[in-house]
């Protein structure tokens, strides 16, 4: 069934893919600002970019998951519309996840089969499975229970169900994420062998070095745009990393620091396992926020920020109490009432489901964070605990007006305010406590540039009234903009923040890229 | 043509209140299809059913006493189901809470004291608290499936109670029938009224099902129990903890489930035999969901539930039909009503289907052929968003 027909094309025909001036907007976002993109046969091509950066949008795009607004997408010169994935598998275009799709309890050779018509015979999918992996180098008994198998294991199996197909282009969405060193190693052999046999991989990856190793062509995207095209073995890990950070960018012109020698939290040698397989290790961390200032934790995602955001607001509690010092109590075994009830103050990432409950009002949301830190205010009762729901509304009605919450309704489910305004509610809950210590991660992320303006200043007033701020942000600008002292997560690792001024992008690109581990001490 | 769902903008309240009422009527008109098949005529079949018993004062305090067991453990799983536990074994908490509530009485037979009737309650629900336990523990400990482990442990109350009524507890005045003695006057819960069935068990039901609205609605524990049951993250973000909250939905709802136990027990077998376990356990999951979650509806919902009971009986007699009709009553209640909630977050729209392609063998490449259904398992599987 693998056909090596189209090995010898020349090197400058049509391109297999092209985008041509793809735009896609939610909302107020511009998730896709005219992208031009292209992929040759035969070429293992890199989609670099930030969270956010529209990387994902751009690939459900091809992939047939989301419709464009404007632009064209060409395949072998010729104009498709892609409505749906089955139609881009029609078309020759596999993809493989990062999250898998399968099914613990059923065979490999069935969870394979369940992408094909239900009148594929089951042992013809088991040979295939087996012909193929063994083709591929990727070793693979069809019959063996998915459950049973290892994180590995079971990417091959997404591996091959899409290789059954046939693909020309191959779409993998960072593949090693959950790959150890040697499962990577057999990966990428797989990889040059698909290449070798004339088919094209779209390989989208935050691990630079193996982009450089692998690929001959990269795309880099920011902030919904192509900012650059380039060969990635051409260039260093940090010249990638600056530029999927923006490092030609203007540098932001840094205000006055408000920064006291008050230390209010300070993370003493702390340390967290990975509770699962896609989570990261917190190794060893140590750090002081002073009163006053702003500490910007840049960093790509899924370097341990969830887990170290975590791990401050004591939703994972440490297994040692002067690990995490908030105002002086060492709070490290305490969960995060306790923490909020010393002052501390919490933002996570995600509004929905993580920082609001999406069905629940804004009142109650209010209550959710804020029932114990504000239980003379919002409880009667004694011990029954009675929910004071005049008391809540009116503090909810407060932040609203000071944040500026748009809203359609006078108490509305979370779910119902758009992105921005939720975000809005969601600091200013925090805000309105006037936190001793604020940790917030990512305060802007996917929301309107108006928002987000609002956000940052809010952060800034809240260091300059004398509170301490940890911001997590994958967004530079940001952390140049709002932060006095910038540190940079690299594989569960901080680096020592440094004064913004001292620090270029560059630097930060550096460090991001893991650069510290290897023989920097800063 | 097919029927498509569409996600509604939010919830809709026009339907969460119309849709208990929905089911009753689509259960009605399965019912009438059923007594058709069975060949019976259908409305009056119907009538005997759930309108006759009203007429009878006899048969509306019988809906009372059925209605006592029913609120007491649908209040206590409203509590579990909201904060995301799934308790299927309420019918071994009511049980063994039965036994744990005899066991005063059965040991201490003599004893005649105010005190006895309060202690016996609290030792049934200690009981039916205790039995709760041990799915939670497993769940929370270990990850396994409470509705496994709490369906199983049924099974494993209801021999316990008839080995024990058979056994160490049998009385030995009884003619060798299985049952525990008697018990004395101050171990049992006293008549609404003279010579009636209905008991005291019926104050407490309401008063629990008062009891644990206003703890739902207006506390922070309550609180505490929507938000794990929506979201365990958001509810962990509040420092609510997802284990601490499995623990006490079980041992809430056991405790309920024990309480029920006992007053039946005590107030109106009035010793422990071997007919405890009516299924009554079972019934109150659909009486919870039909009530729709709300003790205060669930009140109301353990009357309907009743009185298919009690009409159950009376078609048995003067229809012949077998007293299972009644359980297929209820199981199709439990059907429609969380067939019914579907409305609640989706609209129904009729669709035209494109005319579906005949492609008998599967060519990947060939870009017009769309199949529908590889497409349909596609999405399952999860590529599709």
């Amino acid at each position: 069934m693998v056909s090596t027909q189209h090995i010898d094309e020349p090197i400058n025909a049509v391109p297999l893919l092209e985008a041509r001036g793809i735009t896609k907007i939610f909302g107020t976002l511009k998730a896709n600002d005219n992208v031009d993109f292209a992929i040759q046969k035969s070429e293992i091509h890199a989609l670099l970019g930030e969270n956010g950066a529209g990387k994902s949008t751009l690939v459900k795009i091809l992939f047939g998951s989301l419709q464009q607004n404007e632009g064209v997408v060409l395949w072998n010169g010729e104009t498709v519309s892609v409505r749906s994935p089955s139609e881009a598998r029609d078309l020759g275009i596999g993809m493989v996840f990062q999250h898998f799709s399968l099914f613990e309890a059923l065979t490999v050779a069935e969870n394979i089969a369940l992408s094909f018509d239900a009148n594929t015979p089951l042992d013809n999918i088991a040979t295939r499975t087996r012909d193929l992996s063994q083709q591929y180098g990727l070793p693979l008994d069809p019959d063996a229970v998915v459950g049973d198998l290892s994180v590995g294991e079971r990417q091959r199996v997404e591996i091959i169900r899409c290789l059954m197909q046939d693909p020309q282009l191959i779409i993998l969405d960072e593949p090693t994420s959950v790959l150890t060193p040697q499962e990577a190693d057999t990966l990428f052999e797989t990889l040059f062998r698909l290449r070798d046999e004339g088919r094209s991989i779209l390989y989208i990856s935050h691990r630079l070095e193996e982009v450089q190793r692998l690929c001959s062509a990269a795309t880099i995207m920011r902030h919904g745009k192509v900012v650059d095209a380039c060969d990635p073995r051409q260039e260093t890990a940090g010249s990638l990393a600056s530029k999927m950070v923006g490092a030609e960018i203007d540098e932001v012109v840094h205000r006055e620091s408000a920064a006291t020698d008050k230390v209010v939290l300070q993370l003493n040698g702390l340390n967290m396992p990975s509770t699962h397989p896609f989570a990261v290790a917190l190794k060893d961390i140590n750090l002081t926020v002073n009163a006053g200032e702003v500490v910007g934790i840049a960093g790509i995602a899924g370097n341990g920020q969830g887990e170290l955001f975590g791990a401050i607001s004591g939703e994972d509690v440490s297994t040692n109490a002067n690990a995490v010092v908030i105002d002086g109590h060492a709070v490290g075994l305490k969960n995060i009432s306790e923490r909020r009830k010393i002052g501390g103050a919490f933002v996570p990432e995600e509004r929905l489901g993580h920082g609001a409950v999406p069905a629940l009002a804004l009142s109650d949301n209010m209550y959710l964070a804020r029932h114990a830190s504000d239980s003379g205010d919002f409880q009667s009762g004694g011990s029954l605990k009675v929910i004071a729901k005049n008391a809540i509304k009116n503090a909810t009605k407060r932040v609203v007006e000071a944040m500026d919450v748009r809203k359609s309704a006078e108490n509305p489910p979370a779910a119902a305010l758009s992105g921005g305004n939720l975000q809005k509610f969601v600091v200013g809950r925090e805000l309105d406590r006037k936190p001793v210590f604020l940790l917030v991660n990512q305060p802007t992320w996917g929301v309107d540039a108006g928002a987000a303006a609002h956000i940052r200043q809010a952060l800034i007033d809240l260091a300059a009234s004398g509170s301490a701020v940890l911001m997590i942000s994958q967004d530079l600008d940001e952390i140049f903009e709002v932060a006095d002292r910038i540190a940079v997560m690299a594989d569960g690792r901080l680096s020592q923040p440094e004064p913004t001024a001292r620090m270029s992008r560059e630097r930060v690109g550096l460090l991001m890229s893991g650069a510290a581990e290897n023989g920097e001490a800063a | 043509m097919r029927l498509e769902l569409q996600k509604r903008a939010g919830a809709s309240t026009l339907f969460s209140i119309l849709s208990p009422f929905i089911a009753l009527v689509l259960t009605l008109v399965a019912g009438a299809i059923m007594f058709v098949i069975l060949g019976k005529p259908p409305l009056a079949s119907l009538y005997t059913y759930f309108v006759e018993p009203l007429s009878d004062p006899w048969a509306r305090e019988q809906i009372l006493v059925k209605a006592t067991p029913l609120t007491l453990i649908a209040v206590g799983l409203a509590v579990c189901f909201r904060s995301g536990n799934w308790n299927i074994g309420a019918e071994g908490q009511y049980l063994i809470g039965g036994m744990f509530g005899a066991m005063i009485p059965v040991l201490f037979n003599d004893w005649n004291s105010p005190i006895v009737l309060p202690l016996i309650l609290i030792m049934g629900m200690l009981g039916g608290a205790l039995y709760g336990l041990i799915p939670a523990f497993l769940k929370s400990r270990f990850g396994t499936n409470e509705i496994l482990t709490s369906l199983m442990l049924v099974y494993v109350a209801q021999q316990f109670v008839d080995w024990i009524v058979r056994g160490p507890w049998r009385n030995p005045q009884g003619m060798g029938f299985p049952g525990t003695k008697k018990f004395n006057e101050s171990a049992i819960l006293p008549s609404l009224w003279q010579h009636a069935d209905a008991h005291y068990g019926a104050v407490i039901a309401l008063v629990a099902a008062i009891g644990v609205w206003f703890m739902l609605a207006k506390t922070t524990k309550g609180f505490e129990v929507t938000v794990l049951g929506q979201s365990p993250r958001a509810g962990r973000f509040a420092g609510f903890s997802v284990k601490n909250m499995t623990i006490f939905a079980f041992l809430f709802s056991g405790a309920m489930a024990g309480l029920a136990g006992i007053s039946e027990v005590s107030g109106s077998v009035e010793k422990l035999d071997d007919k405890l376990s009516l299924g009554y356990g079972f019934t109150a999951i659909i009486v919870a969901f039909l009530g729709r979650l709300n003790p205060l509806g669930i009140v109301a919902a353990a009357l309907v539930l009743a009185l298919s009971y009690i009409g159950g009986e009376a078609a048995q007699i003067s229809l012949g039909v077998s007293d299972r009709a009644a359980r297929v009553f209820q199981g199709l209640l439990l059907f429609f009503v969380l067939a019914c909630d579907t409305l609640i977050h989706y609209r129904v729209r009729l669709l035209r289907t494109p005319k579906k392609l005949s492609g008998k063998t599967h060519q990947p490449h060939s870009p017009s052929q769309v199949d529908t259904a590889k497409a349909k398992v596609w999405n399952q599987v999860g590529h599709g968003n």
